[in-house]
């Protein structure tokens, strides 16, 4: 098996996790975990719900700024492409001014979605590569992308215990530690 | 992300979404093989062709002035077309949030796909000696030389470049948590496939918060691209001063005609694949007949766009445009327009009717005649727009395709088809998550568990 370089694996957190089969028990865990003062879990779920969204409480993604961004680069360059290149090169096409903008709206529109999308896909790659840093090496479990939902607790091994019996609480079917 | 719905039935849980979806990675059959040998048969003459093509040059294939677009074109339309229905149903439905759209998006984003690298395909063969093709790129060069910006050539290379690289990031975007749920059910070298290419995927909250996100503005650019896309696809067209191309409806038009061919498309490619996979369960007959209804709608504008331009060509009083529109009709090529007209115009028509729309082996015939008549459509619109009125005068002869173009176009199918039975073997044809999303979710007490959601069946 290809072994990947350290720069991509953090290290491994200390914690526990809680497997839950339900959506209200893993809701139960993540209100009790938030009143408990936990801020830093990690919830796995199959498929995004605003249930689970809600109950984090987190703030909308900054993937927005990004795709923003590329937009409006992506319409200067096309529209920089376009007038500088036929400045540069200038061709009489059809009794049209050199520098014509309707035409161009087309290359100005299509760069904007380019680069917005591609700024997107930056924007999910680099925030999610950010989380992942933060979090660290934390347990999961391949149940995780079918049917099992998951809670994982960062914890020292003097606060594992408690961690593990507030989830147990809420109504885990499995808990194990890191 | 999306209403929870009442399941079909109770059966359906997440975990019988998973699995079911993931046995269609399973060992191939015998006819999956026989498709896979005629697809890369297929190819073959089509590469064949191109040899021969490159050997003699562009005059094997049947151009004749002044009919000098024709069967190359009319494919790259075709194909192009064919790809909008998929971005259609991934990313206008997704943020209109119909739910039914989840179980037959990730094939139509794959034919999408597959269909645009079809498509990019014609105009580099068209063009003839295809290692010149980077003179459309706008790249420094020695003599200061740049593109028209003005030609809609040019409008057209940035909206299929812009529109594949799009599309093609979508399709991987909405892989990435199905592949990850695939990756954990799979074993031996698919593990390690599968592991590479869901790119460390866990489901985290933060994926999802992002990834979510992402996914939404992702939609919101590709709708109004596909919209652009056919609209620059028929500025090729309507910009140039020919009968039968020079008109303002075109843009519309081809628009409808493309999601109209690319339903009949999705329809043509699901019908199989629910039957040989077994996803009677996932794919409904509503999801058909969502389809079907689709193509009604779709159907009917291109039905109004032909009595349109024929209304306009009279109406005009312009003696030229009457004249190439006469010969549109009744002239050499009576057989192509009528066959579009049947096809295209009169063939949905039967969709009014609930028997039909619920009938798959119907809804599988009409949709091959639907890409019959779509093809027609584009070989009208090209080929006798530019051998009638009022160039027959400076005919040669009756423009009629060779063995080149039809070897070309054959190889083009197997190109389609070869990328499309590789994909739906090797990822997963419908989306796991999103099948997910529209079910109830498990709560404690399954007697809570269904009717968690509006009411409306997916």
């Amino acid at each position: 098996m290809l072994k990947l370089p350290p720069l991509f694996s953090a290290p491994p957190t200390p914690g526990a996790l809680g497997v839950f089969a339900h959506l209200d028990t893993t809701l139960d865990a993540i209100k009790r975990l938030r009143a408990a003062g936990h801020a830093d879990f990690t919830v796995y779920s199959p498929i995004p719900r605003h249930e689970l969204e809600d109950a984090l409480g987190a703030p909308v993604s900054p993937v927005r700024m990004f795709t923003l961004i590329g937009g409006i680069a992506g319409c200067s360059i096309g529209a920089w492409l376009s007038l500088w290149m036929s400045e540069d090169w200038p061709v009489q096409v059809g009794g049209k001014p050199i520098g014509s903008i309707p035409p161009y709206v087309v290359i100005m529109f299509e760069m904007t979605i380019l680069f917005g999308a591609l700024t997107t896909i930056l924007g999910i790659l680099l925030n999610t590569l950010f989380a992942r840093r933060r979090a660290g090496t934390i347990l999961y479990d391949p149940r995780f992308t079918n049917d099992r939902f998951g809670v994982f607790v960062p914890a020292g091994s003097d606060k594992v215990a408690a961690a593990e019996k507030l989830l147990r609480d809420a109504g885990a079917e499995e808990v194990r530690r890191a | 992300m999306a209403e929870s719905r009442t399941p079909s039935t109770t059966r359906v849980t997440y975990d019988y979404v998973t699995r079911t979806i993931a046995r269609t990675l399973g060992t191939p059959s015998r006819g999956y093989f026989l498709l896979l040998a005629t697809a890369v048969a297929l190819l073959g003459i089509g590469i064949i062709t191109l040899i021969f093509l490159l050997r003699y040059g562009l005059g094997l294939a049947g151009y004749s002035h002044p009919v000098y677009w024709a069967v190359f074109i009319t494919c790259f339309v075709f194909w192009v077309g064919i790809a909008h229905s998929g971005t259609l149903i991934s990313a206008i439905l997704f943020l209109f949030r119909s739910g039914w759209r989840t179980a037959v998006y990730r094939t139509a984003e794959a034919m999408t796909v597959f269909a645009v690298m079809t498509a990019g395909l014609f105009p580099l063969i068209h063009i003839g000696r295809q290692w010149y093709f980077y003179w459309l790129i706008p790249y420094p060069n020695e003599r200061g030389l740049w593109p028209n910006f003005k030609s809609p050539l040019i409008w057209d290379e940035f909206a299929i470049g812009t529109y594949f690289t799009v599309s093609t990031l979508f399709l991987i975007m909405g892989l990435i948590p199905d592949i990850a749920a695939v990756r954990d059910l799979a074993t031996g070298w698919r593990k390690k496939l599968y592991a590479i290419t869901s790119v460390g995927w866990t489901g985290s909250n933060e994926q999802w918060r992002h990834y979510t996100r992402g996914y939404l503005y992702l939609a919101a650019l590709a709708t109004p691209l596909v919209l652009s896309v056919h609209s620059v696809v028929s500025w090729d067209f309507a910009m140039a001063v020919v009968p039968g191309w020079h008109t303002t409806i075109f843009a519309p038009y081809f628009v409808a005609g493309a999601i109209y061919s690319g339903c009949g498309m999705v329809i043509t490619l699901l019908t199989p694949i629910r039957r040989i996979f077994g996803l009677e369960e996932i794919i409904t007959v509503k999801h058909f007949e969502n389809l079907a209804k689709l193509c009604l709608l779709t159907g009917s504008i291109v039905g109004y766009a032909y009595a349109c331009e024929y209304f306009l060509a009279w109406y005009s009083g312009s003696a030229t445009e009457r004249a190439a529109f006469w010969y549109r009709a009744f002239g050499s090529y009576w057989w192509a327009t009528w066959t579009m007209i049947i096809c295209n115009g009169f063939l949905p028509l039967l969709l009014w009717s609930k028997t039909v729309r619920t009938n798959i082996t119907a809804l599988f015939v009409i949709s091959i005649f639907v890409n019959i008549g779509m093809w027609f459509e584009r070989y009208v619109i090209i080929v006798v727009s530019l051998a009638g009125e009022p160039f027959t005068k400076w005919t040669n002869a009756v423009y009629n395709p060779t063995w080149a173009d039809w070897g070309i176009m054959a190889g083009s199918f197997g190109w389609f088809f070869m990328w499309f039975l590789l994909f739906v073997k090797n990822f997963p044809a419908v989306s796991i998550s999103e099948v997910k999303e529209v079910l109830a979710p498990p709560r404690r007490g399954q007697a809570r568990a269904v009717g968690g959601g509006t009411g409306a069946h997916h």
